[in-house]
């Protein structure tokens, strides 16, 4: 009877890690490899002669750009917005504290939309960003800020519960001892959130480099001028040069596997050092797509 | 005093008593109002702006025209569509993030680091190269979309293709929301109930389920607000035909770009508040059985 029972258990075993690895297999990684065989589809120098067209090259660049923005920005007042949260209290803590996952729950075409609205033609600030001479809407600055919108919650997110975790104690002897905050931020602070905000800011980047909706509302999608990785994409597909978008596509995709490799590796480091097993968890949790509300009050 | 203040970061967050004297010295904290302030102009810039324009902007024309933008048939027909392939995506998310969940925490198997690897990609790749790849893999080039069409089956400018693409997007987020509450769930118990005599799929319901439902449920919750919101891998395999394919995003995408902001904050609206409900029920109901449990 056991004998029968465990080979019964085993079987089913089987069929469960088969159902498993088929659902993913064929859901994430035959696609995978048929856009590899898309971009190759009419041989290697037509990838390279496609990924070197100027608008390509003026398309990754601009997502590069992008990327700084997004990171820098995010990185900066996404610290110092964890610190405020974790450290200081006054009122409507709470509500500001819920703002952050809204870019989780807005579709980033609803973000670009709003930035039209707000500096479009008559749009609300308009008069004030045309007094100042700058143009933000259909340029650069727009798209900036439509990618720091959808890639705000990371840092912040992914800073808070370590914040929370080291407590004030270090910051407390650092004062003690004579350190401007300023040097016990440097000092002591910022060394033992490092691993989480270079976790935040990997994702920061993954998801300003995959941006579509937001950034091409708000920037038209100008080629050459305004024109993103994804979006050159986009208008590659409308214009029937398949190669060019699979190309493109490709770039992007080795670009995001490799800053998913990047996690993993951060995923042990930061789970290295002052992580307890429970936190860990918050690394794999499903914030990275969607921001649930981690809790960092118990 | 030190004791206060450890409980108090045990407890996860500062107390407002003792209030933390990060700042030394009797003078105003200028240095904690200015960062205070920074974090405020922060989020109110980037996130209360937006929402209070997409409120006055919905609003605008009155309750009517709002009534009157959404009861156009197209507008009609893309809501229904999103929430459609929305609901089906989010049965078989959870039907099958929580299956990846199980067996990625229960059994060690070969490839198992792989498999989760794989897991992790819909996060980091552009949703519309995740789109791309659909399109080439059913497309009428590719053996698969011959033999489906062949077979009279429509997947790419469909619906079909839709669903794909969304299970695609949200793969990992059932199963990344489950897997932590299944690890803690003790695999005597389940030892327990077979030596009691249960069969595996009575173990499951009534000894795993039960600890892991709550997960489910908050996981496919986010998996469907996302859903709701996708736009770069939807307008690629969706053809985006009025009453047939176009989903409510693609809707807003189109309405913008061809200058009718009033049908496009409509849509905006009630978009934005089916997600906010959505969230708000996550969280109401984690906070309900984190009650329940303590």
């Amino acid at each position: 009877m056991p004998k029968k029972r465990g080979k019964k258990r085993s079987w089913g075993r089987v069929f469960l890690i088969a159902l498993a690895a088929i659902y993913v297999v064929s859901l994430v990684f035959v696609p995978l490899t048929t856009l590899v065989a898309g971009a190759f589809s009419n041989g290697v120098a037509a990838f390279f002669r496609s990924l070197f067209h100027p608008d390509a090259l003026h398309a990754m660049r601009i997502t590069l750009w992008m990327v700084v923005w997004a990171v820098f920005l995010n990185s900066v007042f996404g610290t110092v917005t964890a610190w405020v949260l974790v450290r200081d209290v006054f009122p409507g803590k709470k509500v500001l504290s819920a703002l952050i996952d809204v870019p989780f729950a807005v579709s980033p075409v609803i973000a670009g939309f709003v930035l039209i609205e707000l500096f479009g033609k008559g749009g609300l600030l308009r008069s004030i960003t045309d007094a100042l001479g700058i143009q933000v809407a259909f340029a650069i600055p727009g798209m900036v800020l439509a990618t720091v919108f959808v890639s705000l919650p990371f840092v912040v997110r992914e800073v808070m519960p370590v914040l929370a975790e080291i407590g004030v104690e270090q910051e407390q002897a650092a004062f003690t001892l004579g350190a401007s905050p300023l040097t016990a931020f440097w000092r002591v602070t910022l060394p033992s959130i490092k691993w989480g905000l270079t976790y935040g800011v990997t994702l920061t980047a993954a998801r300003a480099i995959g941006e579509f909706g937001a950034v091409l509302v708000v920037s038209g999608g100008v080629a050459g001028r305004t024109e993103t990785a994804t979006s050159f994409v986009y208008r590659a597909l409308e214009d029937r040069n398949d190669v060019g978008a699979y190309s493109m596509a490709l770039v992007l995709s080795i670009a995001s596997v490799a800053l998913l490799l990047a996690m993993e590796k951060l995923k042990h480091r930061r789970t290295g050092d002052a992580y307890t097993t429970q936190t860990d968890v918050s690394a794999t949790s499903p914030t990275m797509a969607l921001g649930a509300p981690q809790k960092v009050e118990p | 005093m030190r004791a206060r203040v450890q409980s108090a970061i045990v407890n996860g967050r500062l107390n407002a008593r003792p209030r933390p004297k990060l700042f030394s010295g009797r003078r105003p904290p200028w240095g904690r109002y200015g960062l205070r302030a920074t974090a405020i102009i922060y989020l109110g810039l980037f996130i209360a702006v937006p929402i209070a324009v997409i409120a006055r902007r919905g609003f605008a024309g009155g309750a009517r025209e709002l009534a009157h933008a959404l009861m156009h048939p197209v507008a009609q027909s893309a809501l229904l569509l999103t929430l459609e392939c929305a609901a089906i995506m989010a049965v078989i998310n959870a039907t099958m993030g929580t299956l990846i969940a199980y067996v990625l925490v229960r059994y060690r198997f070969p490839g198992r680091n792989i498999l989760n690897l794989l897991i992790d990609l819909p996060f980091s790749i552009p949703t519309l190269v995740a789109g791309l790849m659909i399109v080439v893999l059913f497309g009428p080039a590719a053996p698969l979309g011959r033999a489906f069409s062949s077979a009279g089956i429509e997947v790419l400018y469909a619906p079909p293709a839709i669903v794909l693409a969304l299970l695609f997007v949200t793969l990992p987020i059932v199963v990344r929301a489950v897997e932590p509450v299944l690890a803690e769930v003790d695999v005597a118990e389940e030892e327990a109930a077979q030596t009691l005599g249960a069969s595996d799929v009575y173990t499951f319901r009534k000894v795993i389920l039960p600890a892991i439902f709550p997960a489910i449920v908050t996981g496919t919750l986010l998996g469907f607000a996302r859903a709701l919101g996708e736009l770069g891998s939807i307008i690629v395999v969706g053809g985006n035909l009025p009453r047939k394919s176009l989903v409510a995003s693609v809707y807003i995408f189109g309405e913008v770009e061809s200058g009718n902001n009033e049908r496009a904050s409509a849509m905006s609206l009630v978009l934005v508040a089916i997600s906010f409900f959505l969230l708000l029920v996550a969280a109401a109901y984690e906070k309900k059985m984190q009650a329940k449990h303590a």
